[in-house]
């Protein structure tokens, strides 16, 4: 633990300057931080040997190895890239499998549902069966005034006539 | 004038495959040199940026620019990077102790005096000093080697390495002067001599 800390030299501690260090050394700190730090440098010697050995430190660290890439770097990131699986039609169509699956279980669901014959209701049938005897007696009702008038009829018994009325 | 990293993005995603190989030639070397520093190994370090670069390249038609590219680009480095030296510390576990006695730090340097050619003595004292120091590098635990090497190295912003790392602001301060401190007292006699 250093010494100086907590006691404040110049504007701040040793404590505070030391949480702005970083920023100052990479140049990151505003000006109005800059000058603070260089206020407590002025009156802080440790503080401006620690700068200093910052400073060289990060010199040091410039002369860590790098590894050179290799040529054939490239190369081999395009022959990776040309095995990367095309985009097909079917899959820009349907991006997602669960959908692909969703919408083909939507379709068969309709084409069952459209094959089902539609329910018959008792009063639907009863109706069209009334509906259908009267189209089918249309012609008779047409000719009604024809029947009213028609002499000849008169002349049949009306037993004969009830029964042949029937047919 | 030259695109924007966010631009040539957008152009990868519109299918440009020239703004892909912009990219490539622009973040190629840091990445490669940031994945050497993070896991000691040069093969694994270019797979692991092929890896990358394979990553953006799959992602191209999501690709948003909600932030910076650099950020995006180092956090699917560091992620990568992070589990591999975790696979690799898992495959090291039943190596045998005796094996670093037996001269099994290959990054070890050898001084051999027996050779008197000229500027050779001065060029193994440099390769000595630089292994000195990426040991020294290497030592950091994973996520203060990381922060250190995206903050000297790669210049970002403490934004940038803070959200790549998963950590506040602050925090991410406090890790680095951690970390500095500690290189600080690893290097000591390299940076007492250093002009």
């Amino acid at each position: 633990m250093r010494k100086e800390e907590g006691r404040k030299k110049g504007n701040m501690n040793c404590e505070k300057f030391e949480a702005r260090l970083l920023a100052y050394m990479d140049g990151r700190a505003t000006e109005a931080e800059r000058g603070e730090v260089e206020l407590h440098l002025v009156a802080c010697a440790e503080c401006r040997a620690r700068v200093e050995e910052f400073r060289r430190l990060w010199g040091v660290l410039d002369e860590a190895p790098a590894h050179e890439v290799s040529p054939a770097f490239d190369a081999r990131l395009r022959a990776r890239i040309a095995a990367e699986p095309r985009p097909t039609l079917l899959g820009w169509l349907l991006p997602q499998p669960r959908l692909a699956l969703a919408m083909s279980l939507l379709l068969a669901m309709g084409a069952w549902i459209s094959m089902i014959p539609p329910a018959q209701n008792p009063n639907e049938v009863a109706r069209s069966e009334e509906e259908f005897r009267m189209i089918k007696d249309l012609q008779v009702l047409e000719d009604l005034d024809v029947l009213a008038n028609f002499e000849a009829l008169s002349e049949v018994p009306p037993a004969k006539q009830t029964e042949q009325r029937k047919m | 004038m030259a695109r924007s990293d966010v631009q040539l993005m957008l152009g990868v995603k519109a299918g440009d495959d020239a703004s892909f190989e912009l990219l490539l030639e622009k973040y190629r070397t840091p990445l490669v040199h940031f994945l050497f520093r993070m896991v000691r190994d040069a093969a694994t370090a270019e797979d692991l940026a092929q890896e990358v670069f394979l990553r953006v390249y799959r992602a191209r038609k999501k690709y948003a620019p909600s932030a910076k590219f650099t950020t995006w680009l180092f956090r699917i480095a560091t992620n990568l990077a992070l589990n591999a030296i975790r696979d690799s510390r898992n495959e090291k576990m039943g190596v045998s102790i005796d094996e670093g006695a037996n001269g099994g730090d290959a990054e070890q340097p050898r001084m051999d005096v027996a050779d008197k050619r000229p500027g050779m003595v001065e060029r193994m004292m440099e390769r000595d000093r630089a292994a000195v120091i990426k040991r020294a590098i290497q030592a950091l635990p994973e996520k203060q080697r990381a922060a250190v090497l995206l903050h000297k190295y790669h210049d970002l912003d403490y934004d940038e390495i803070a959200s790549i790392l998963h950590c506040s602001e602050s925090a991410l301060k406090s890790l680095l002067f951690r970390a500095y401190e500690t290189l600080r007292v690893e290097l000591a006699p390299l940076v007492a001599t250093k002009d």
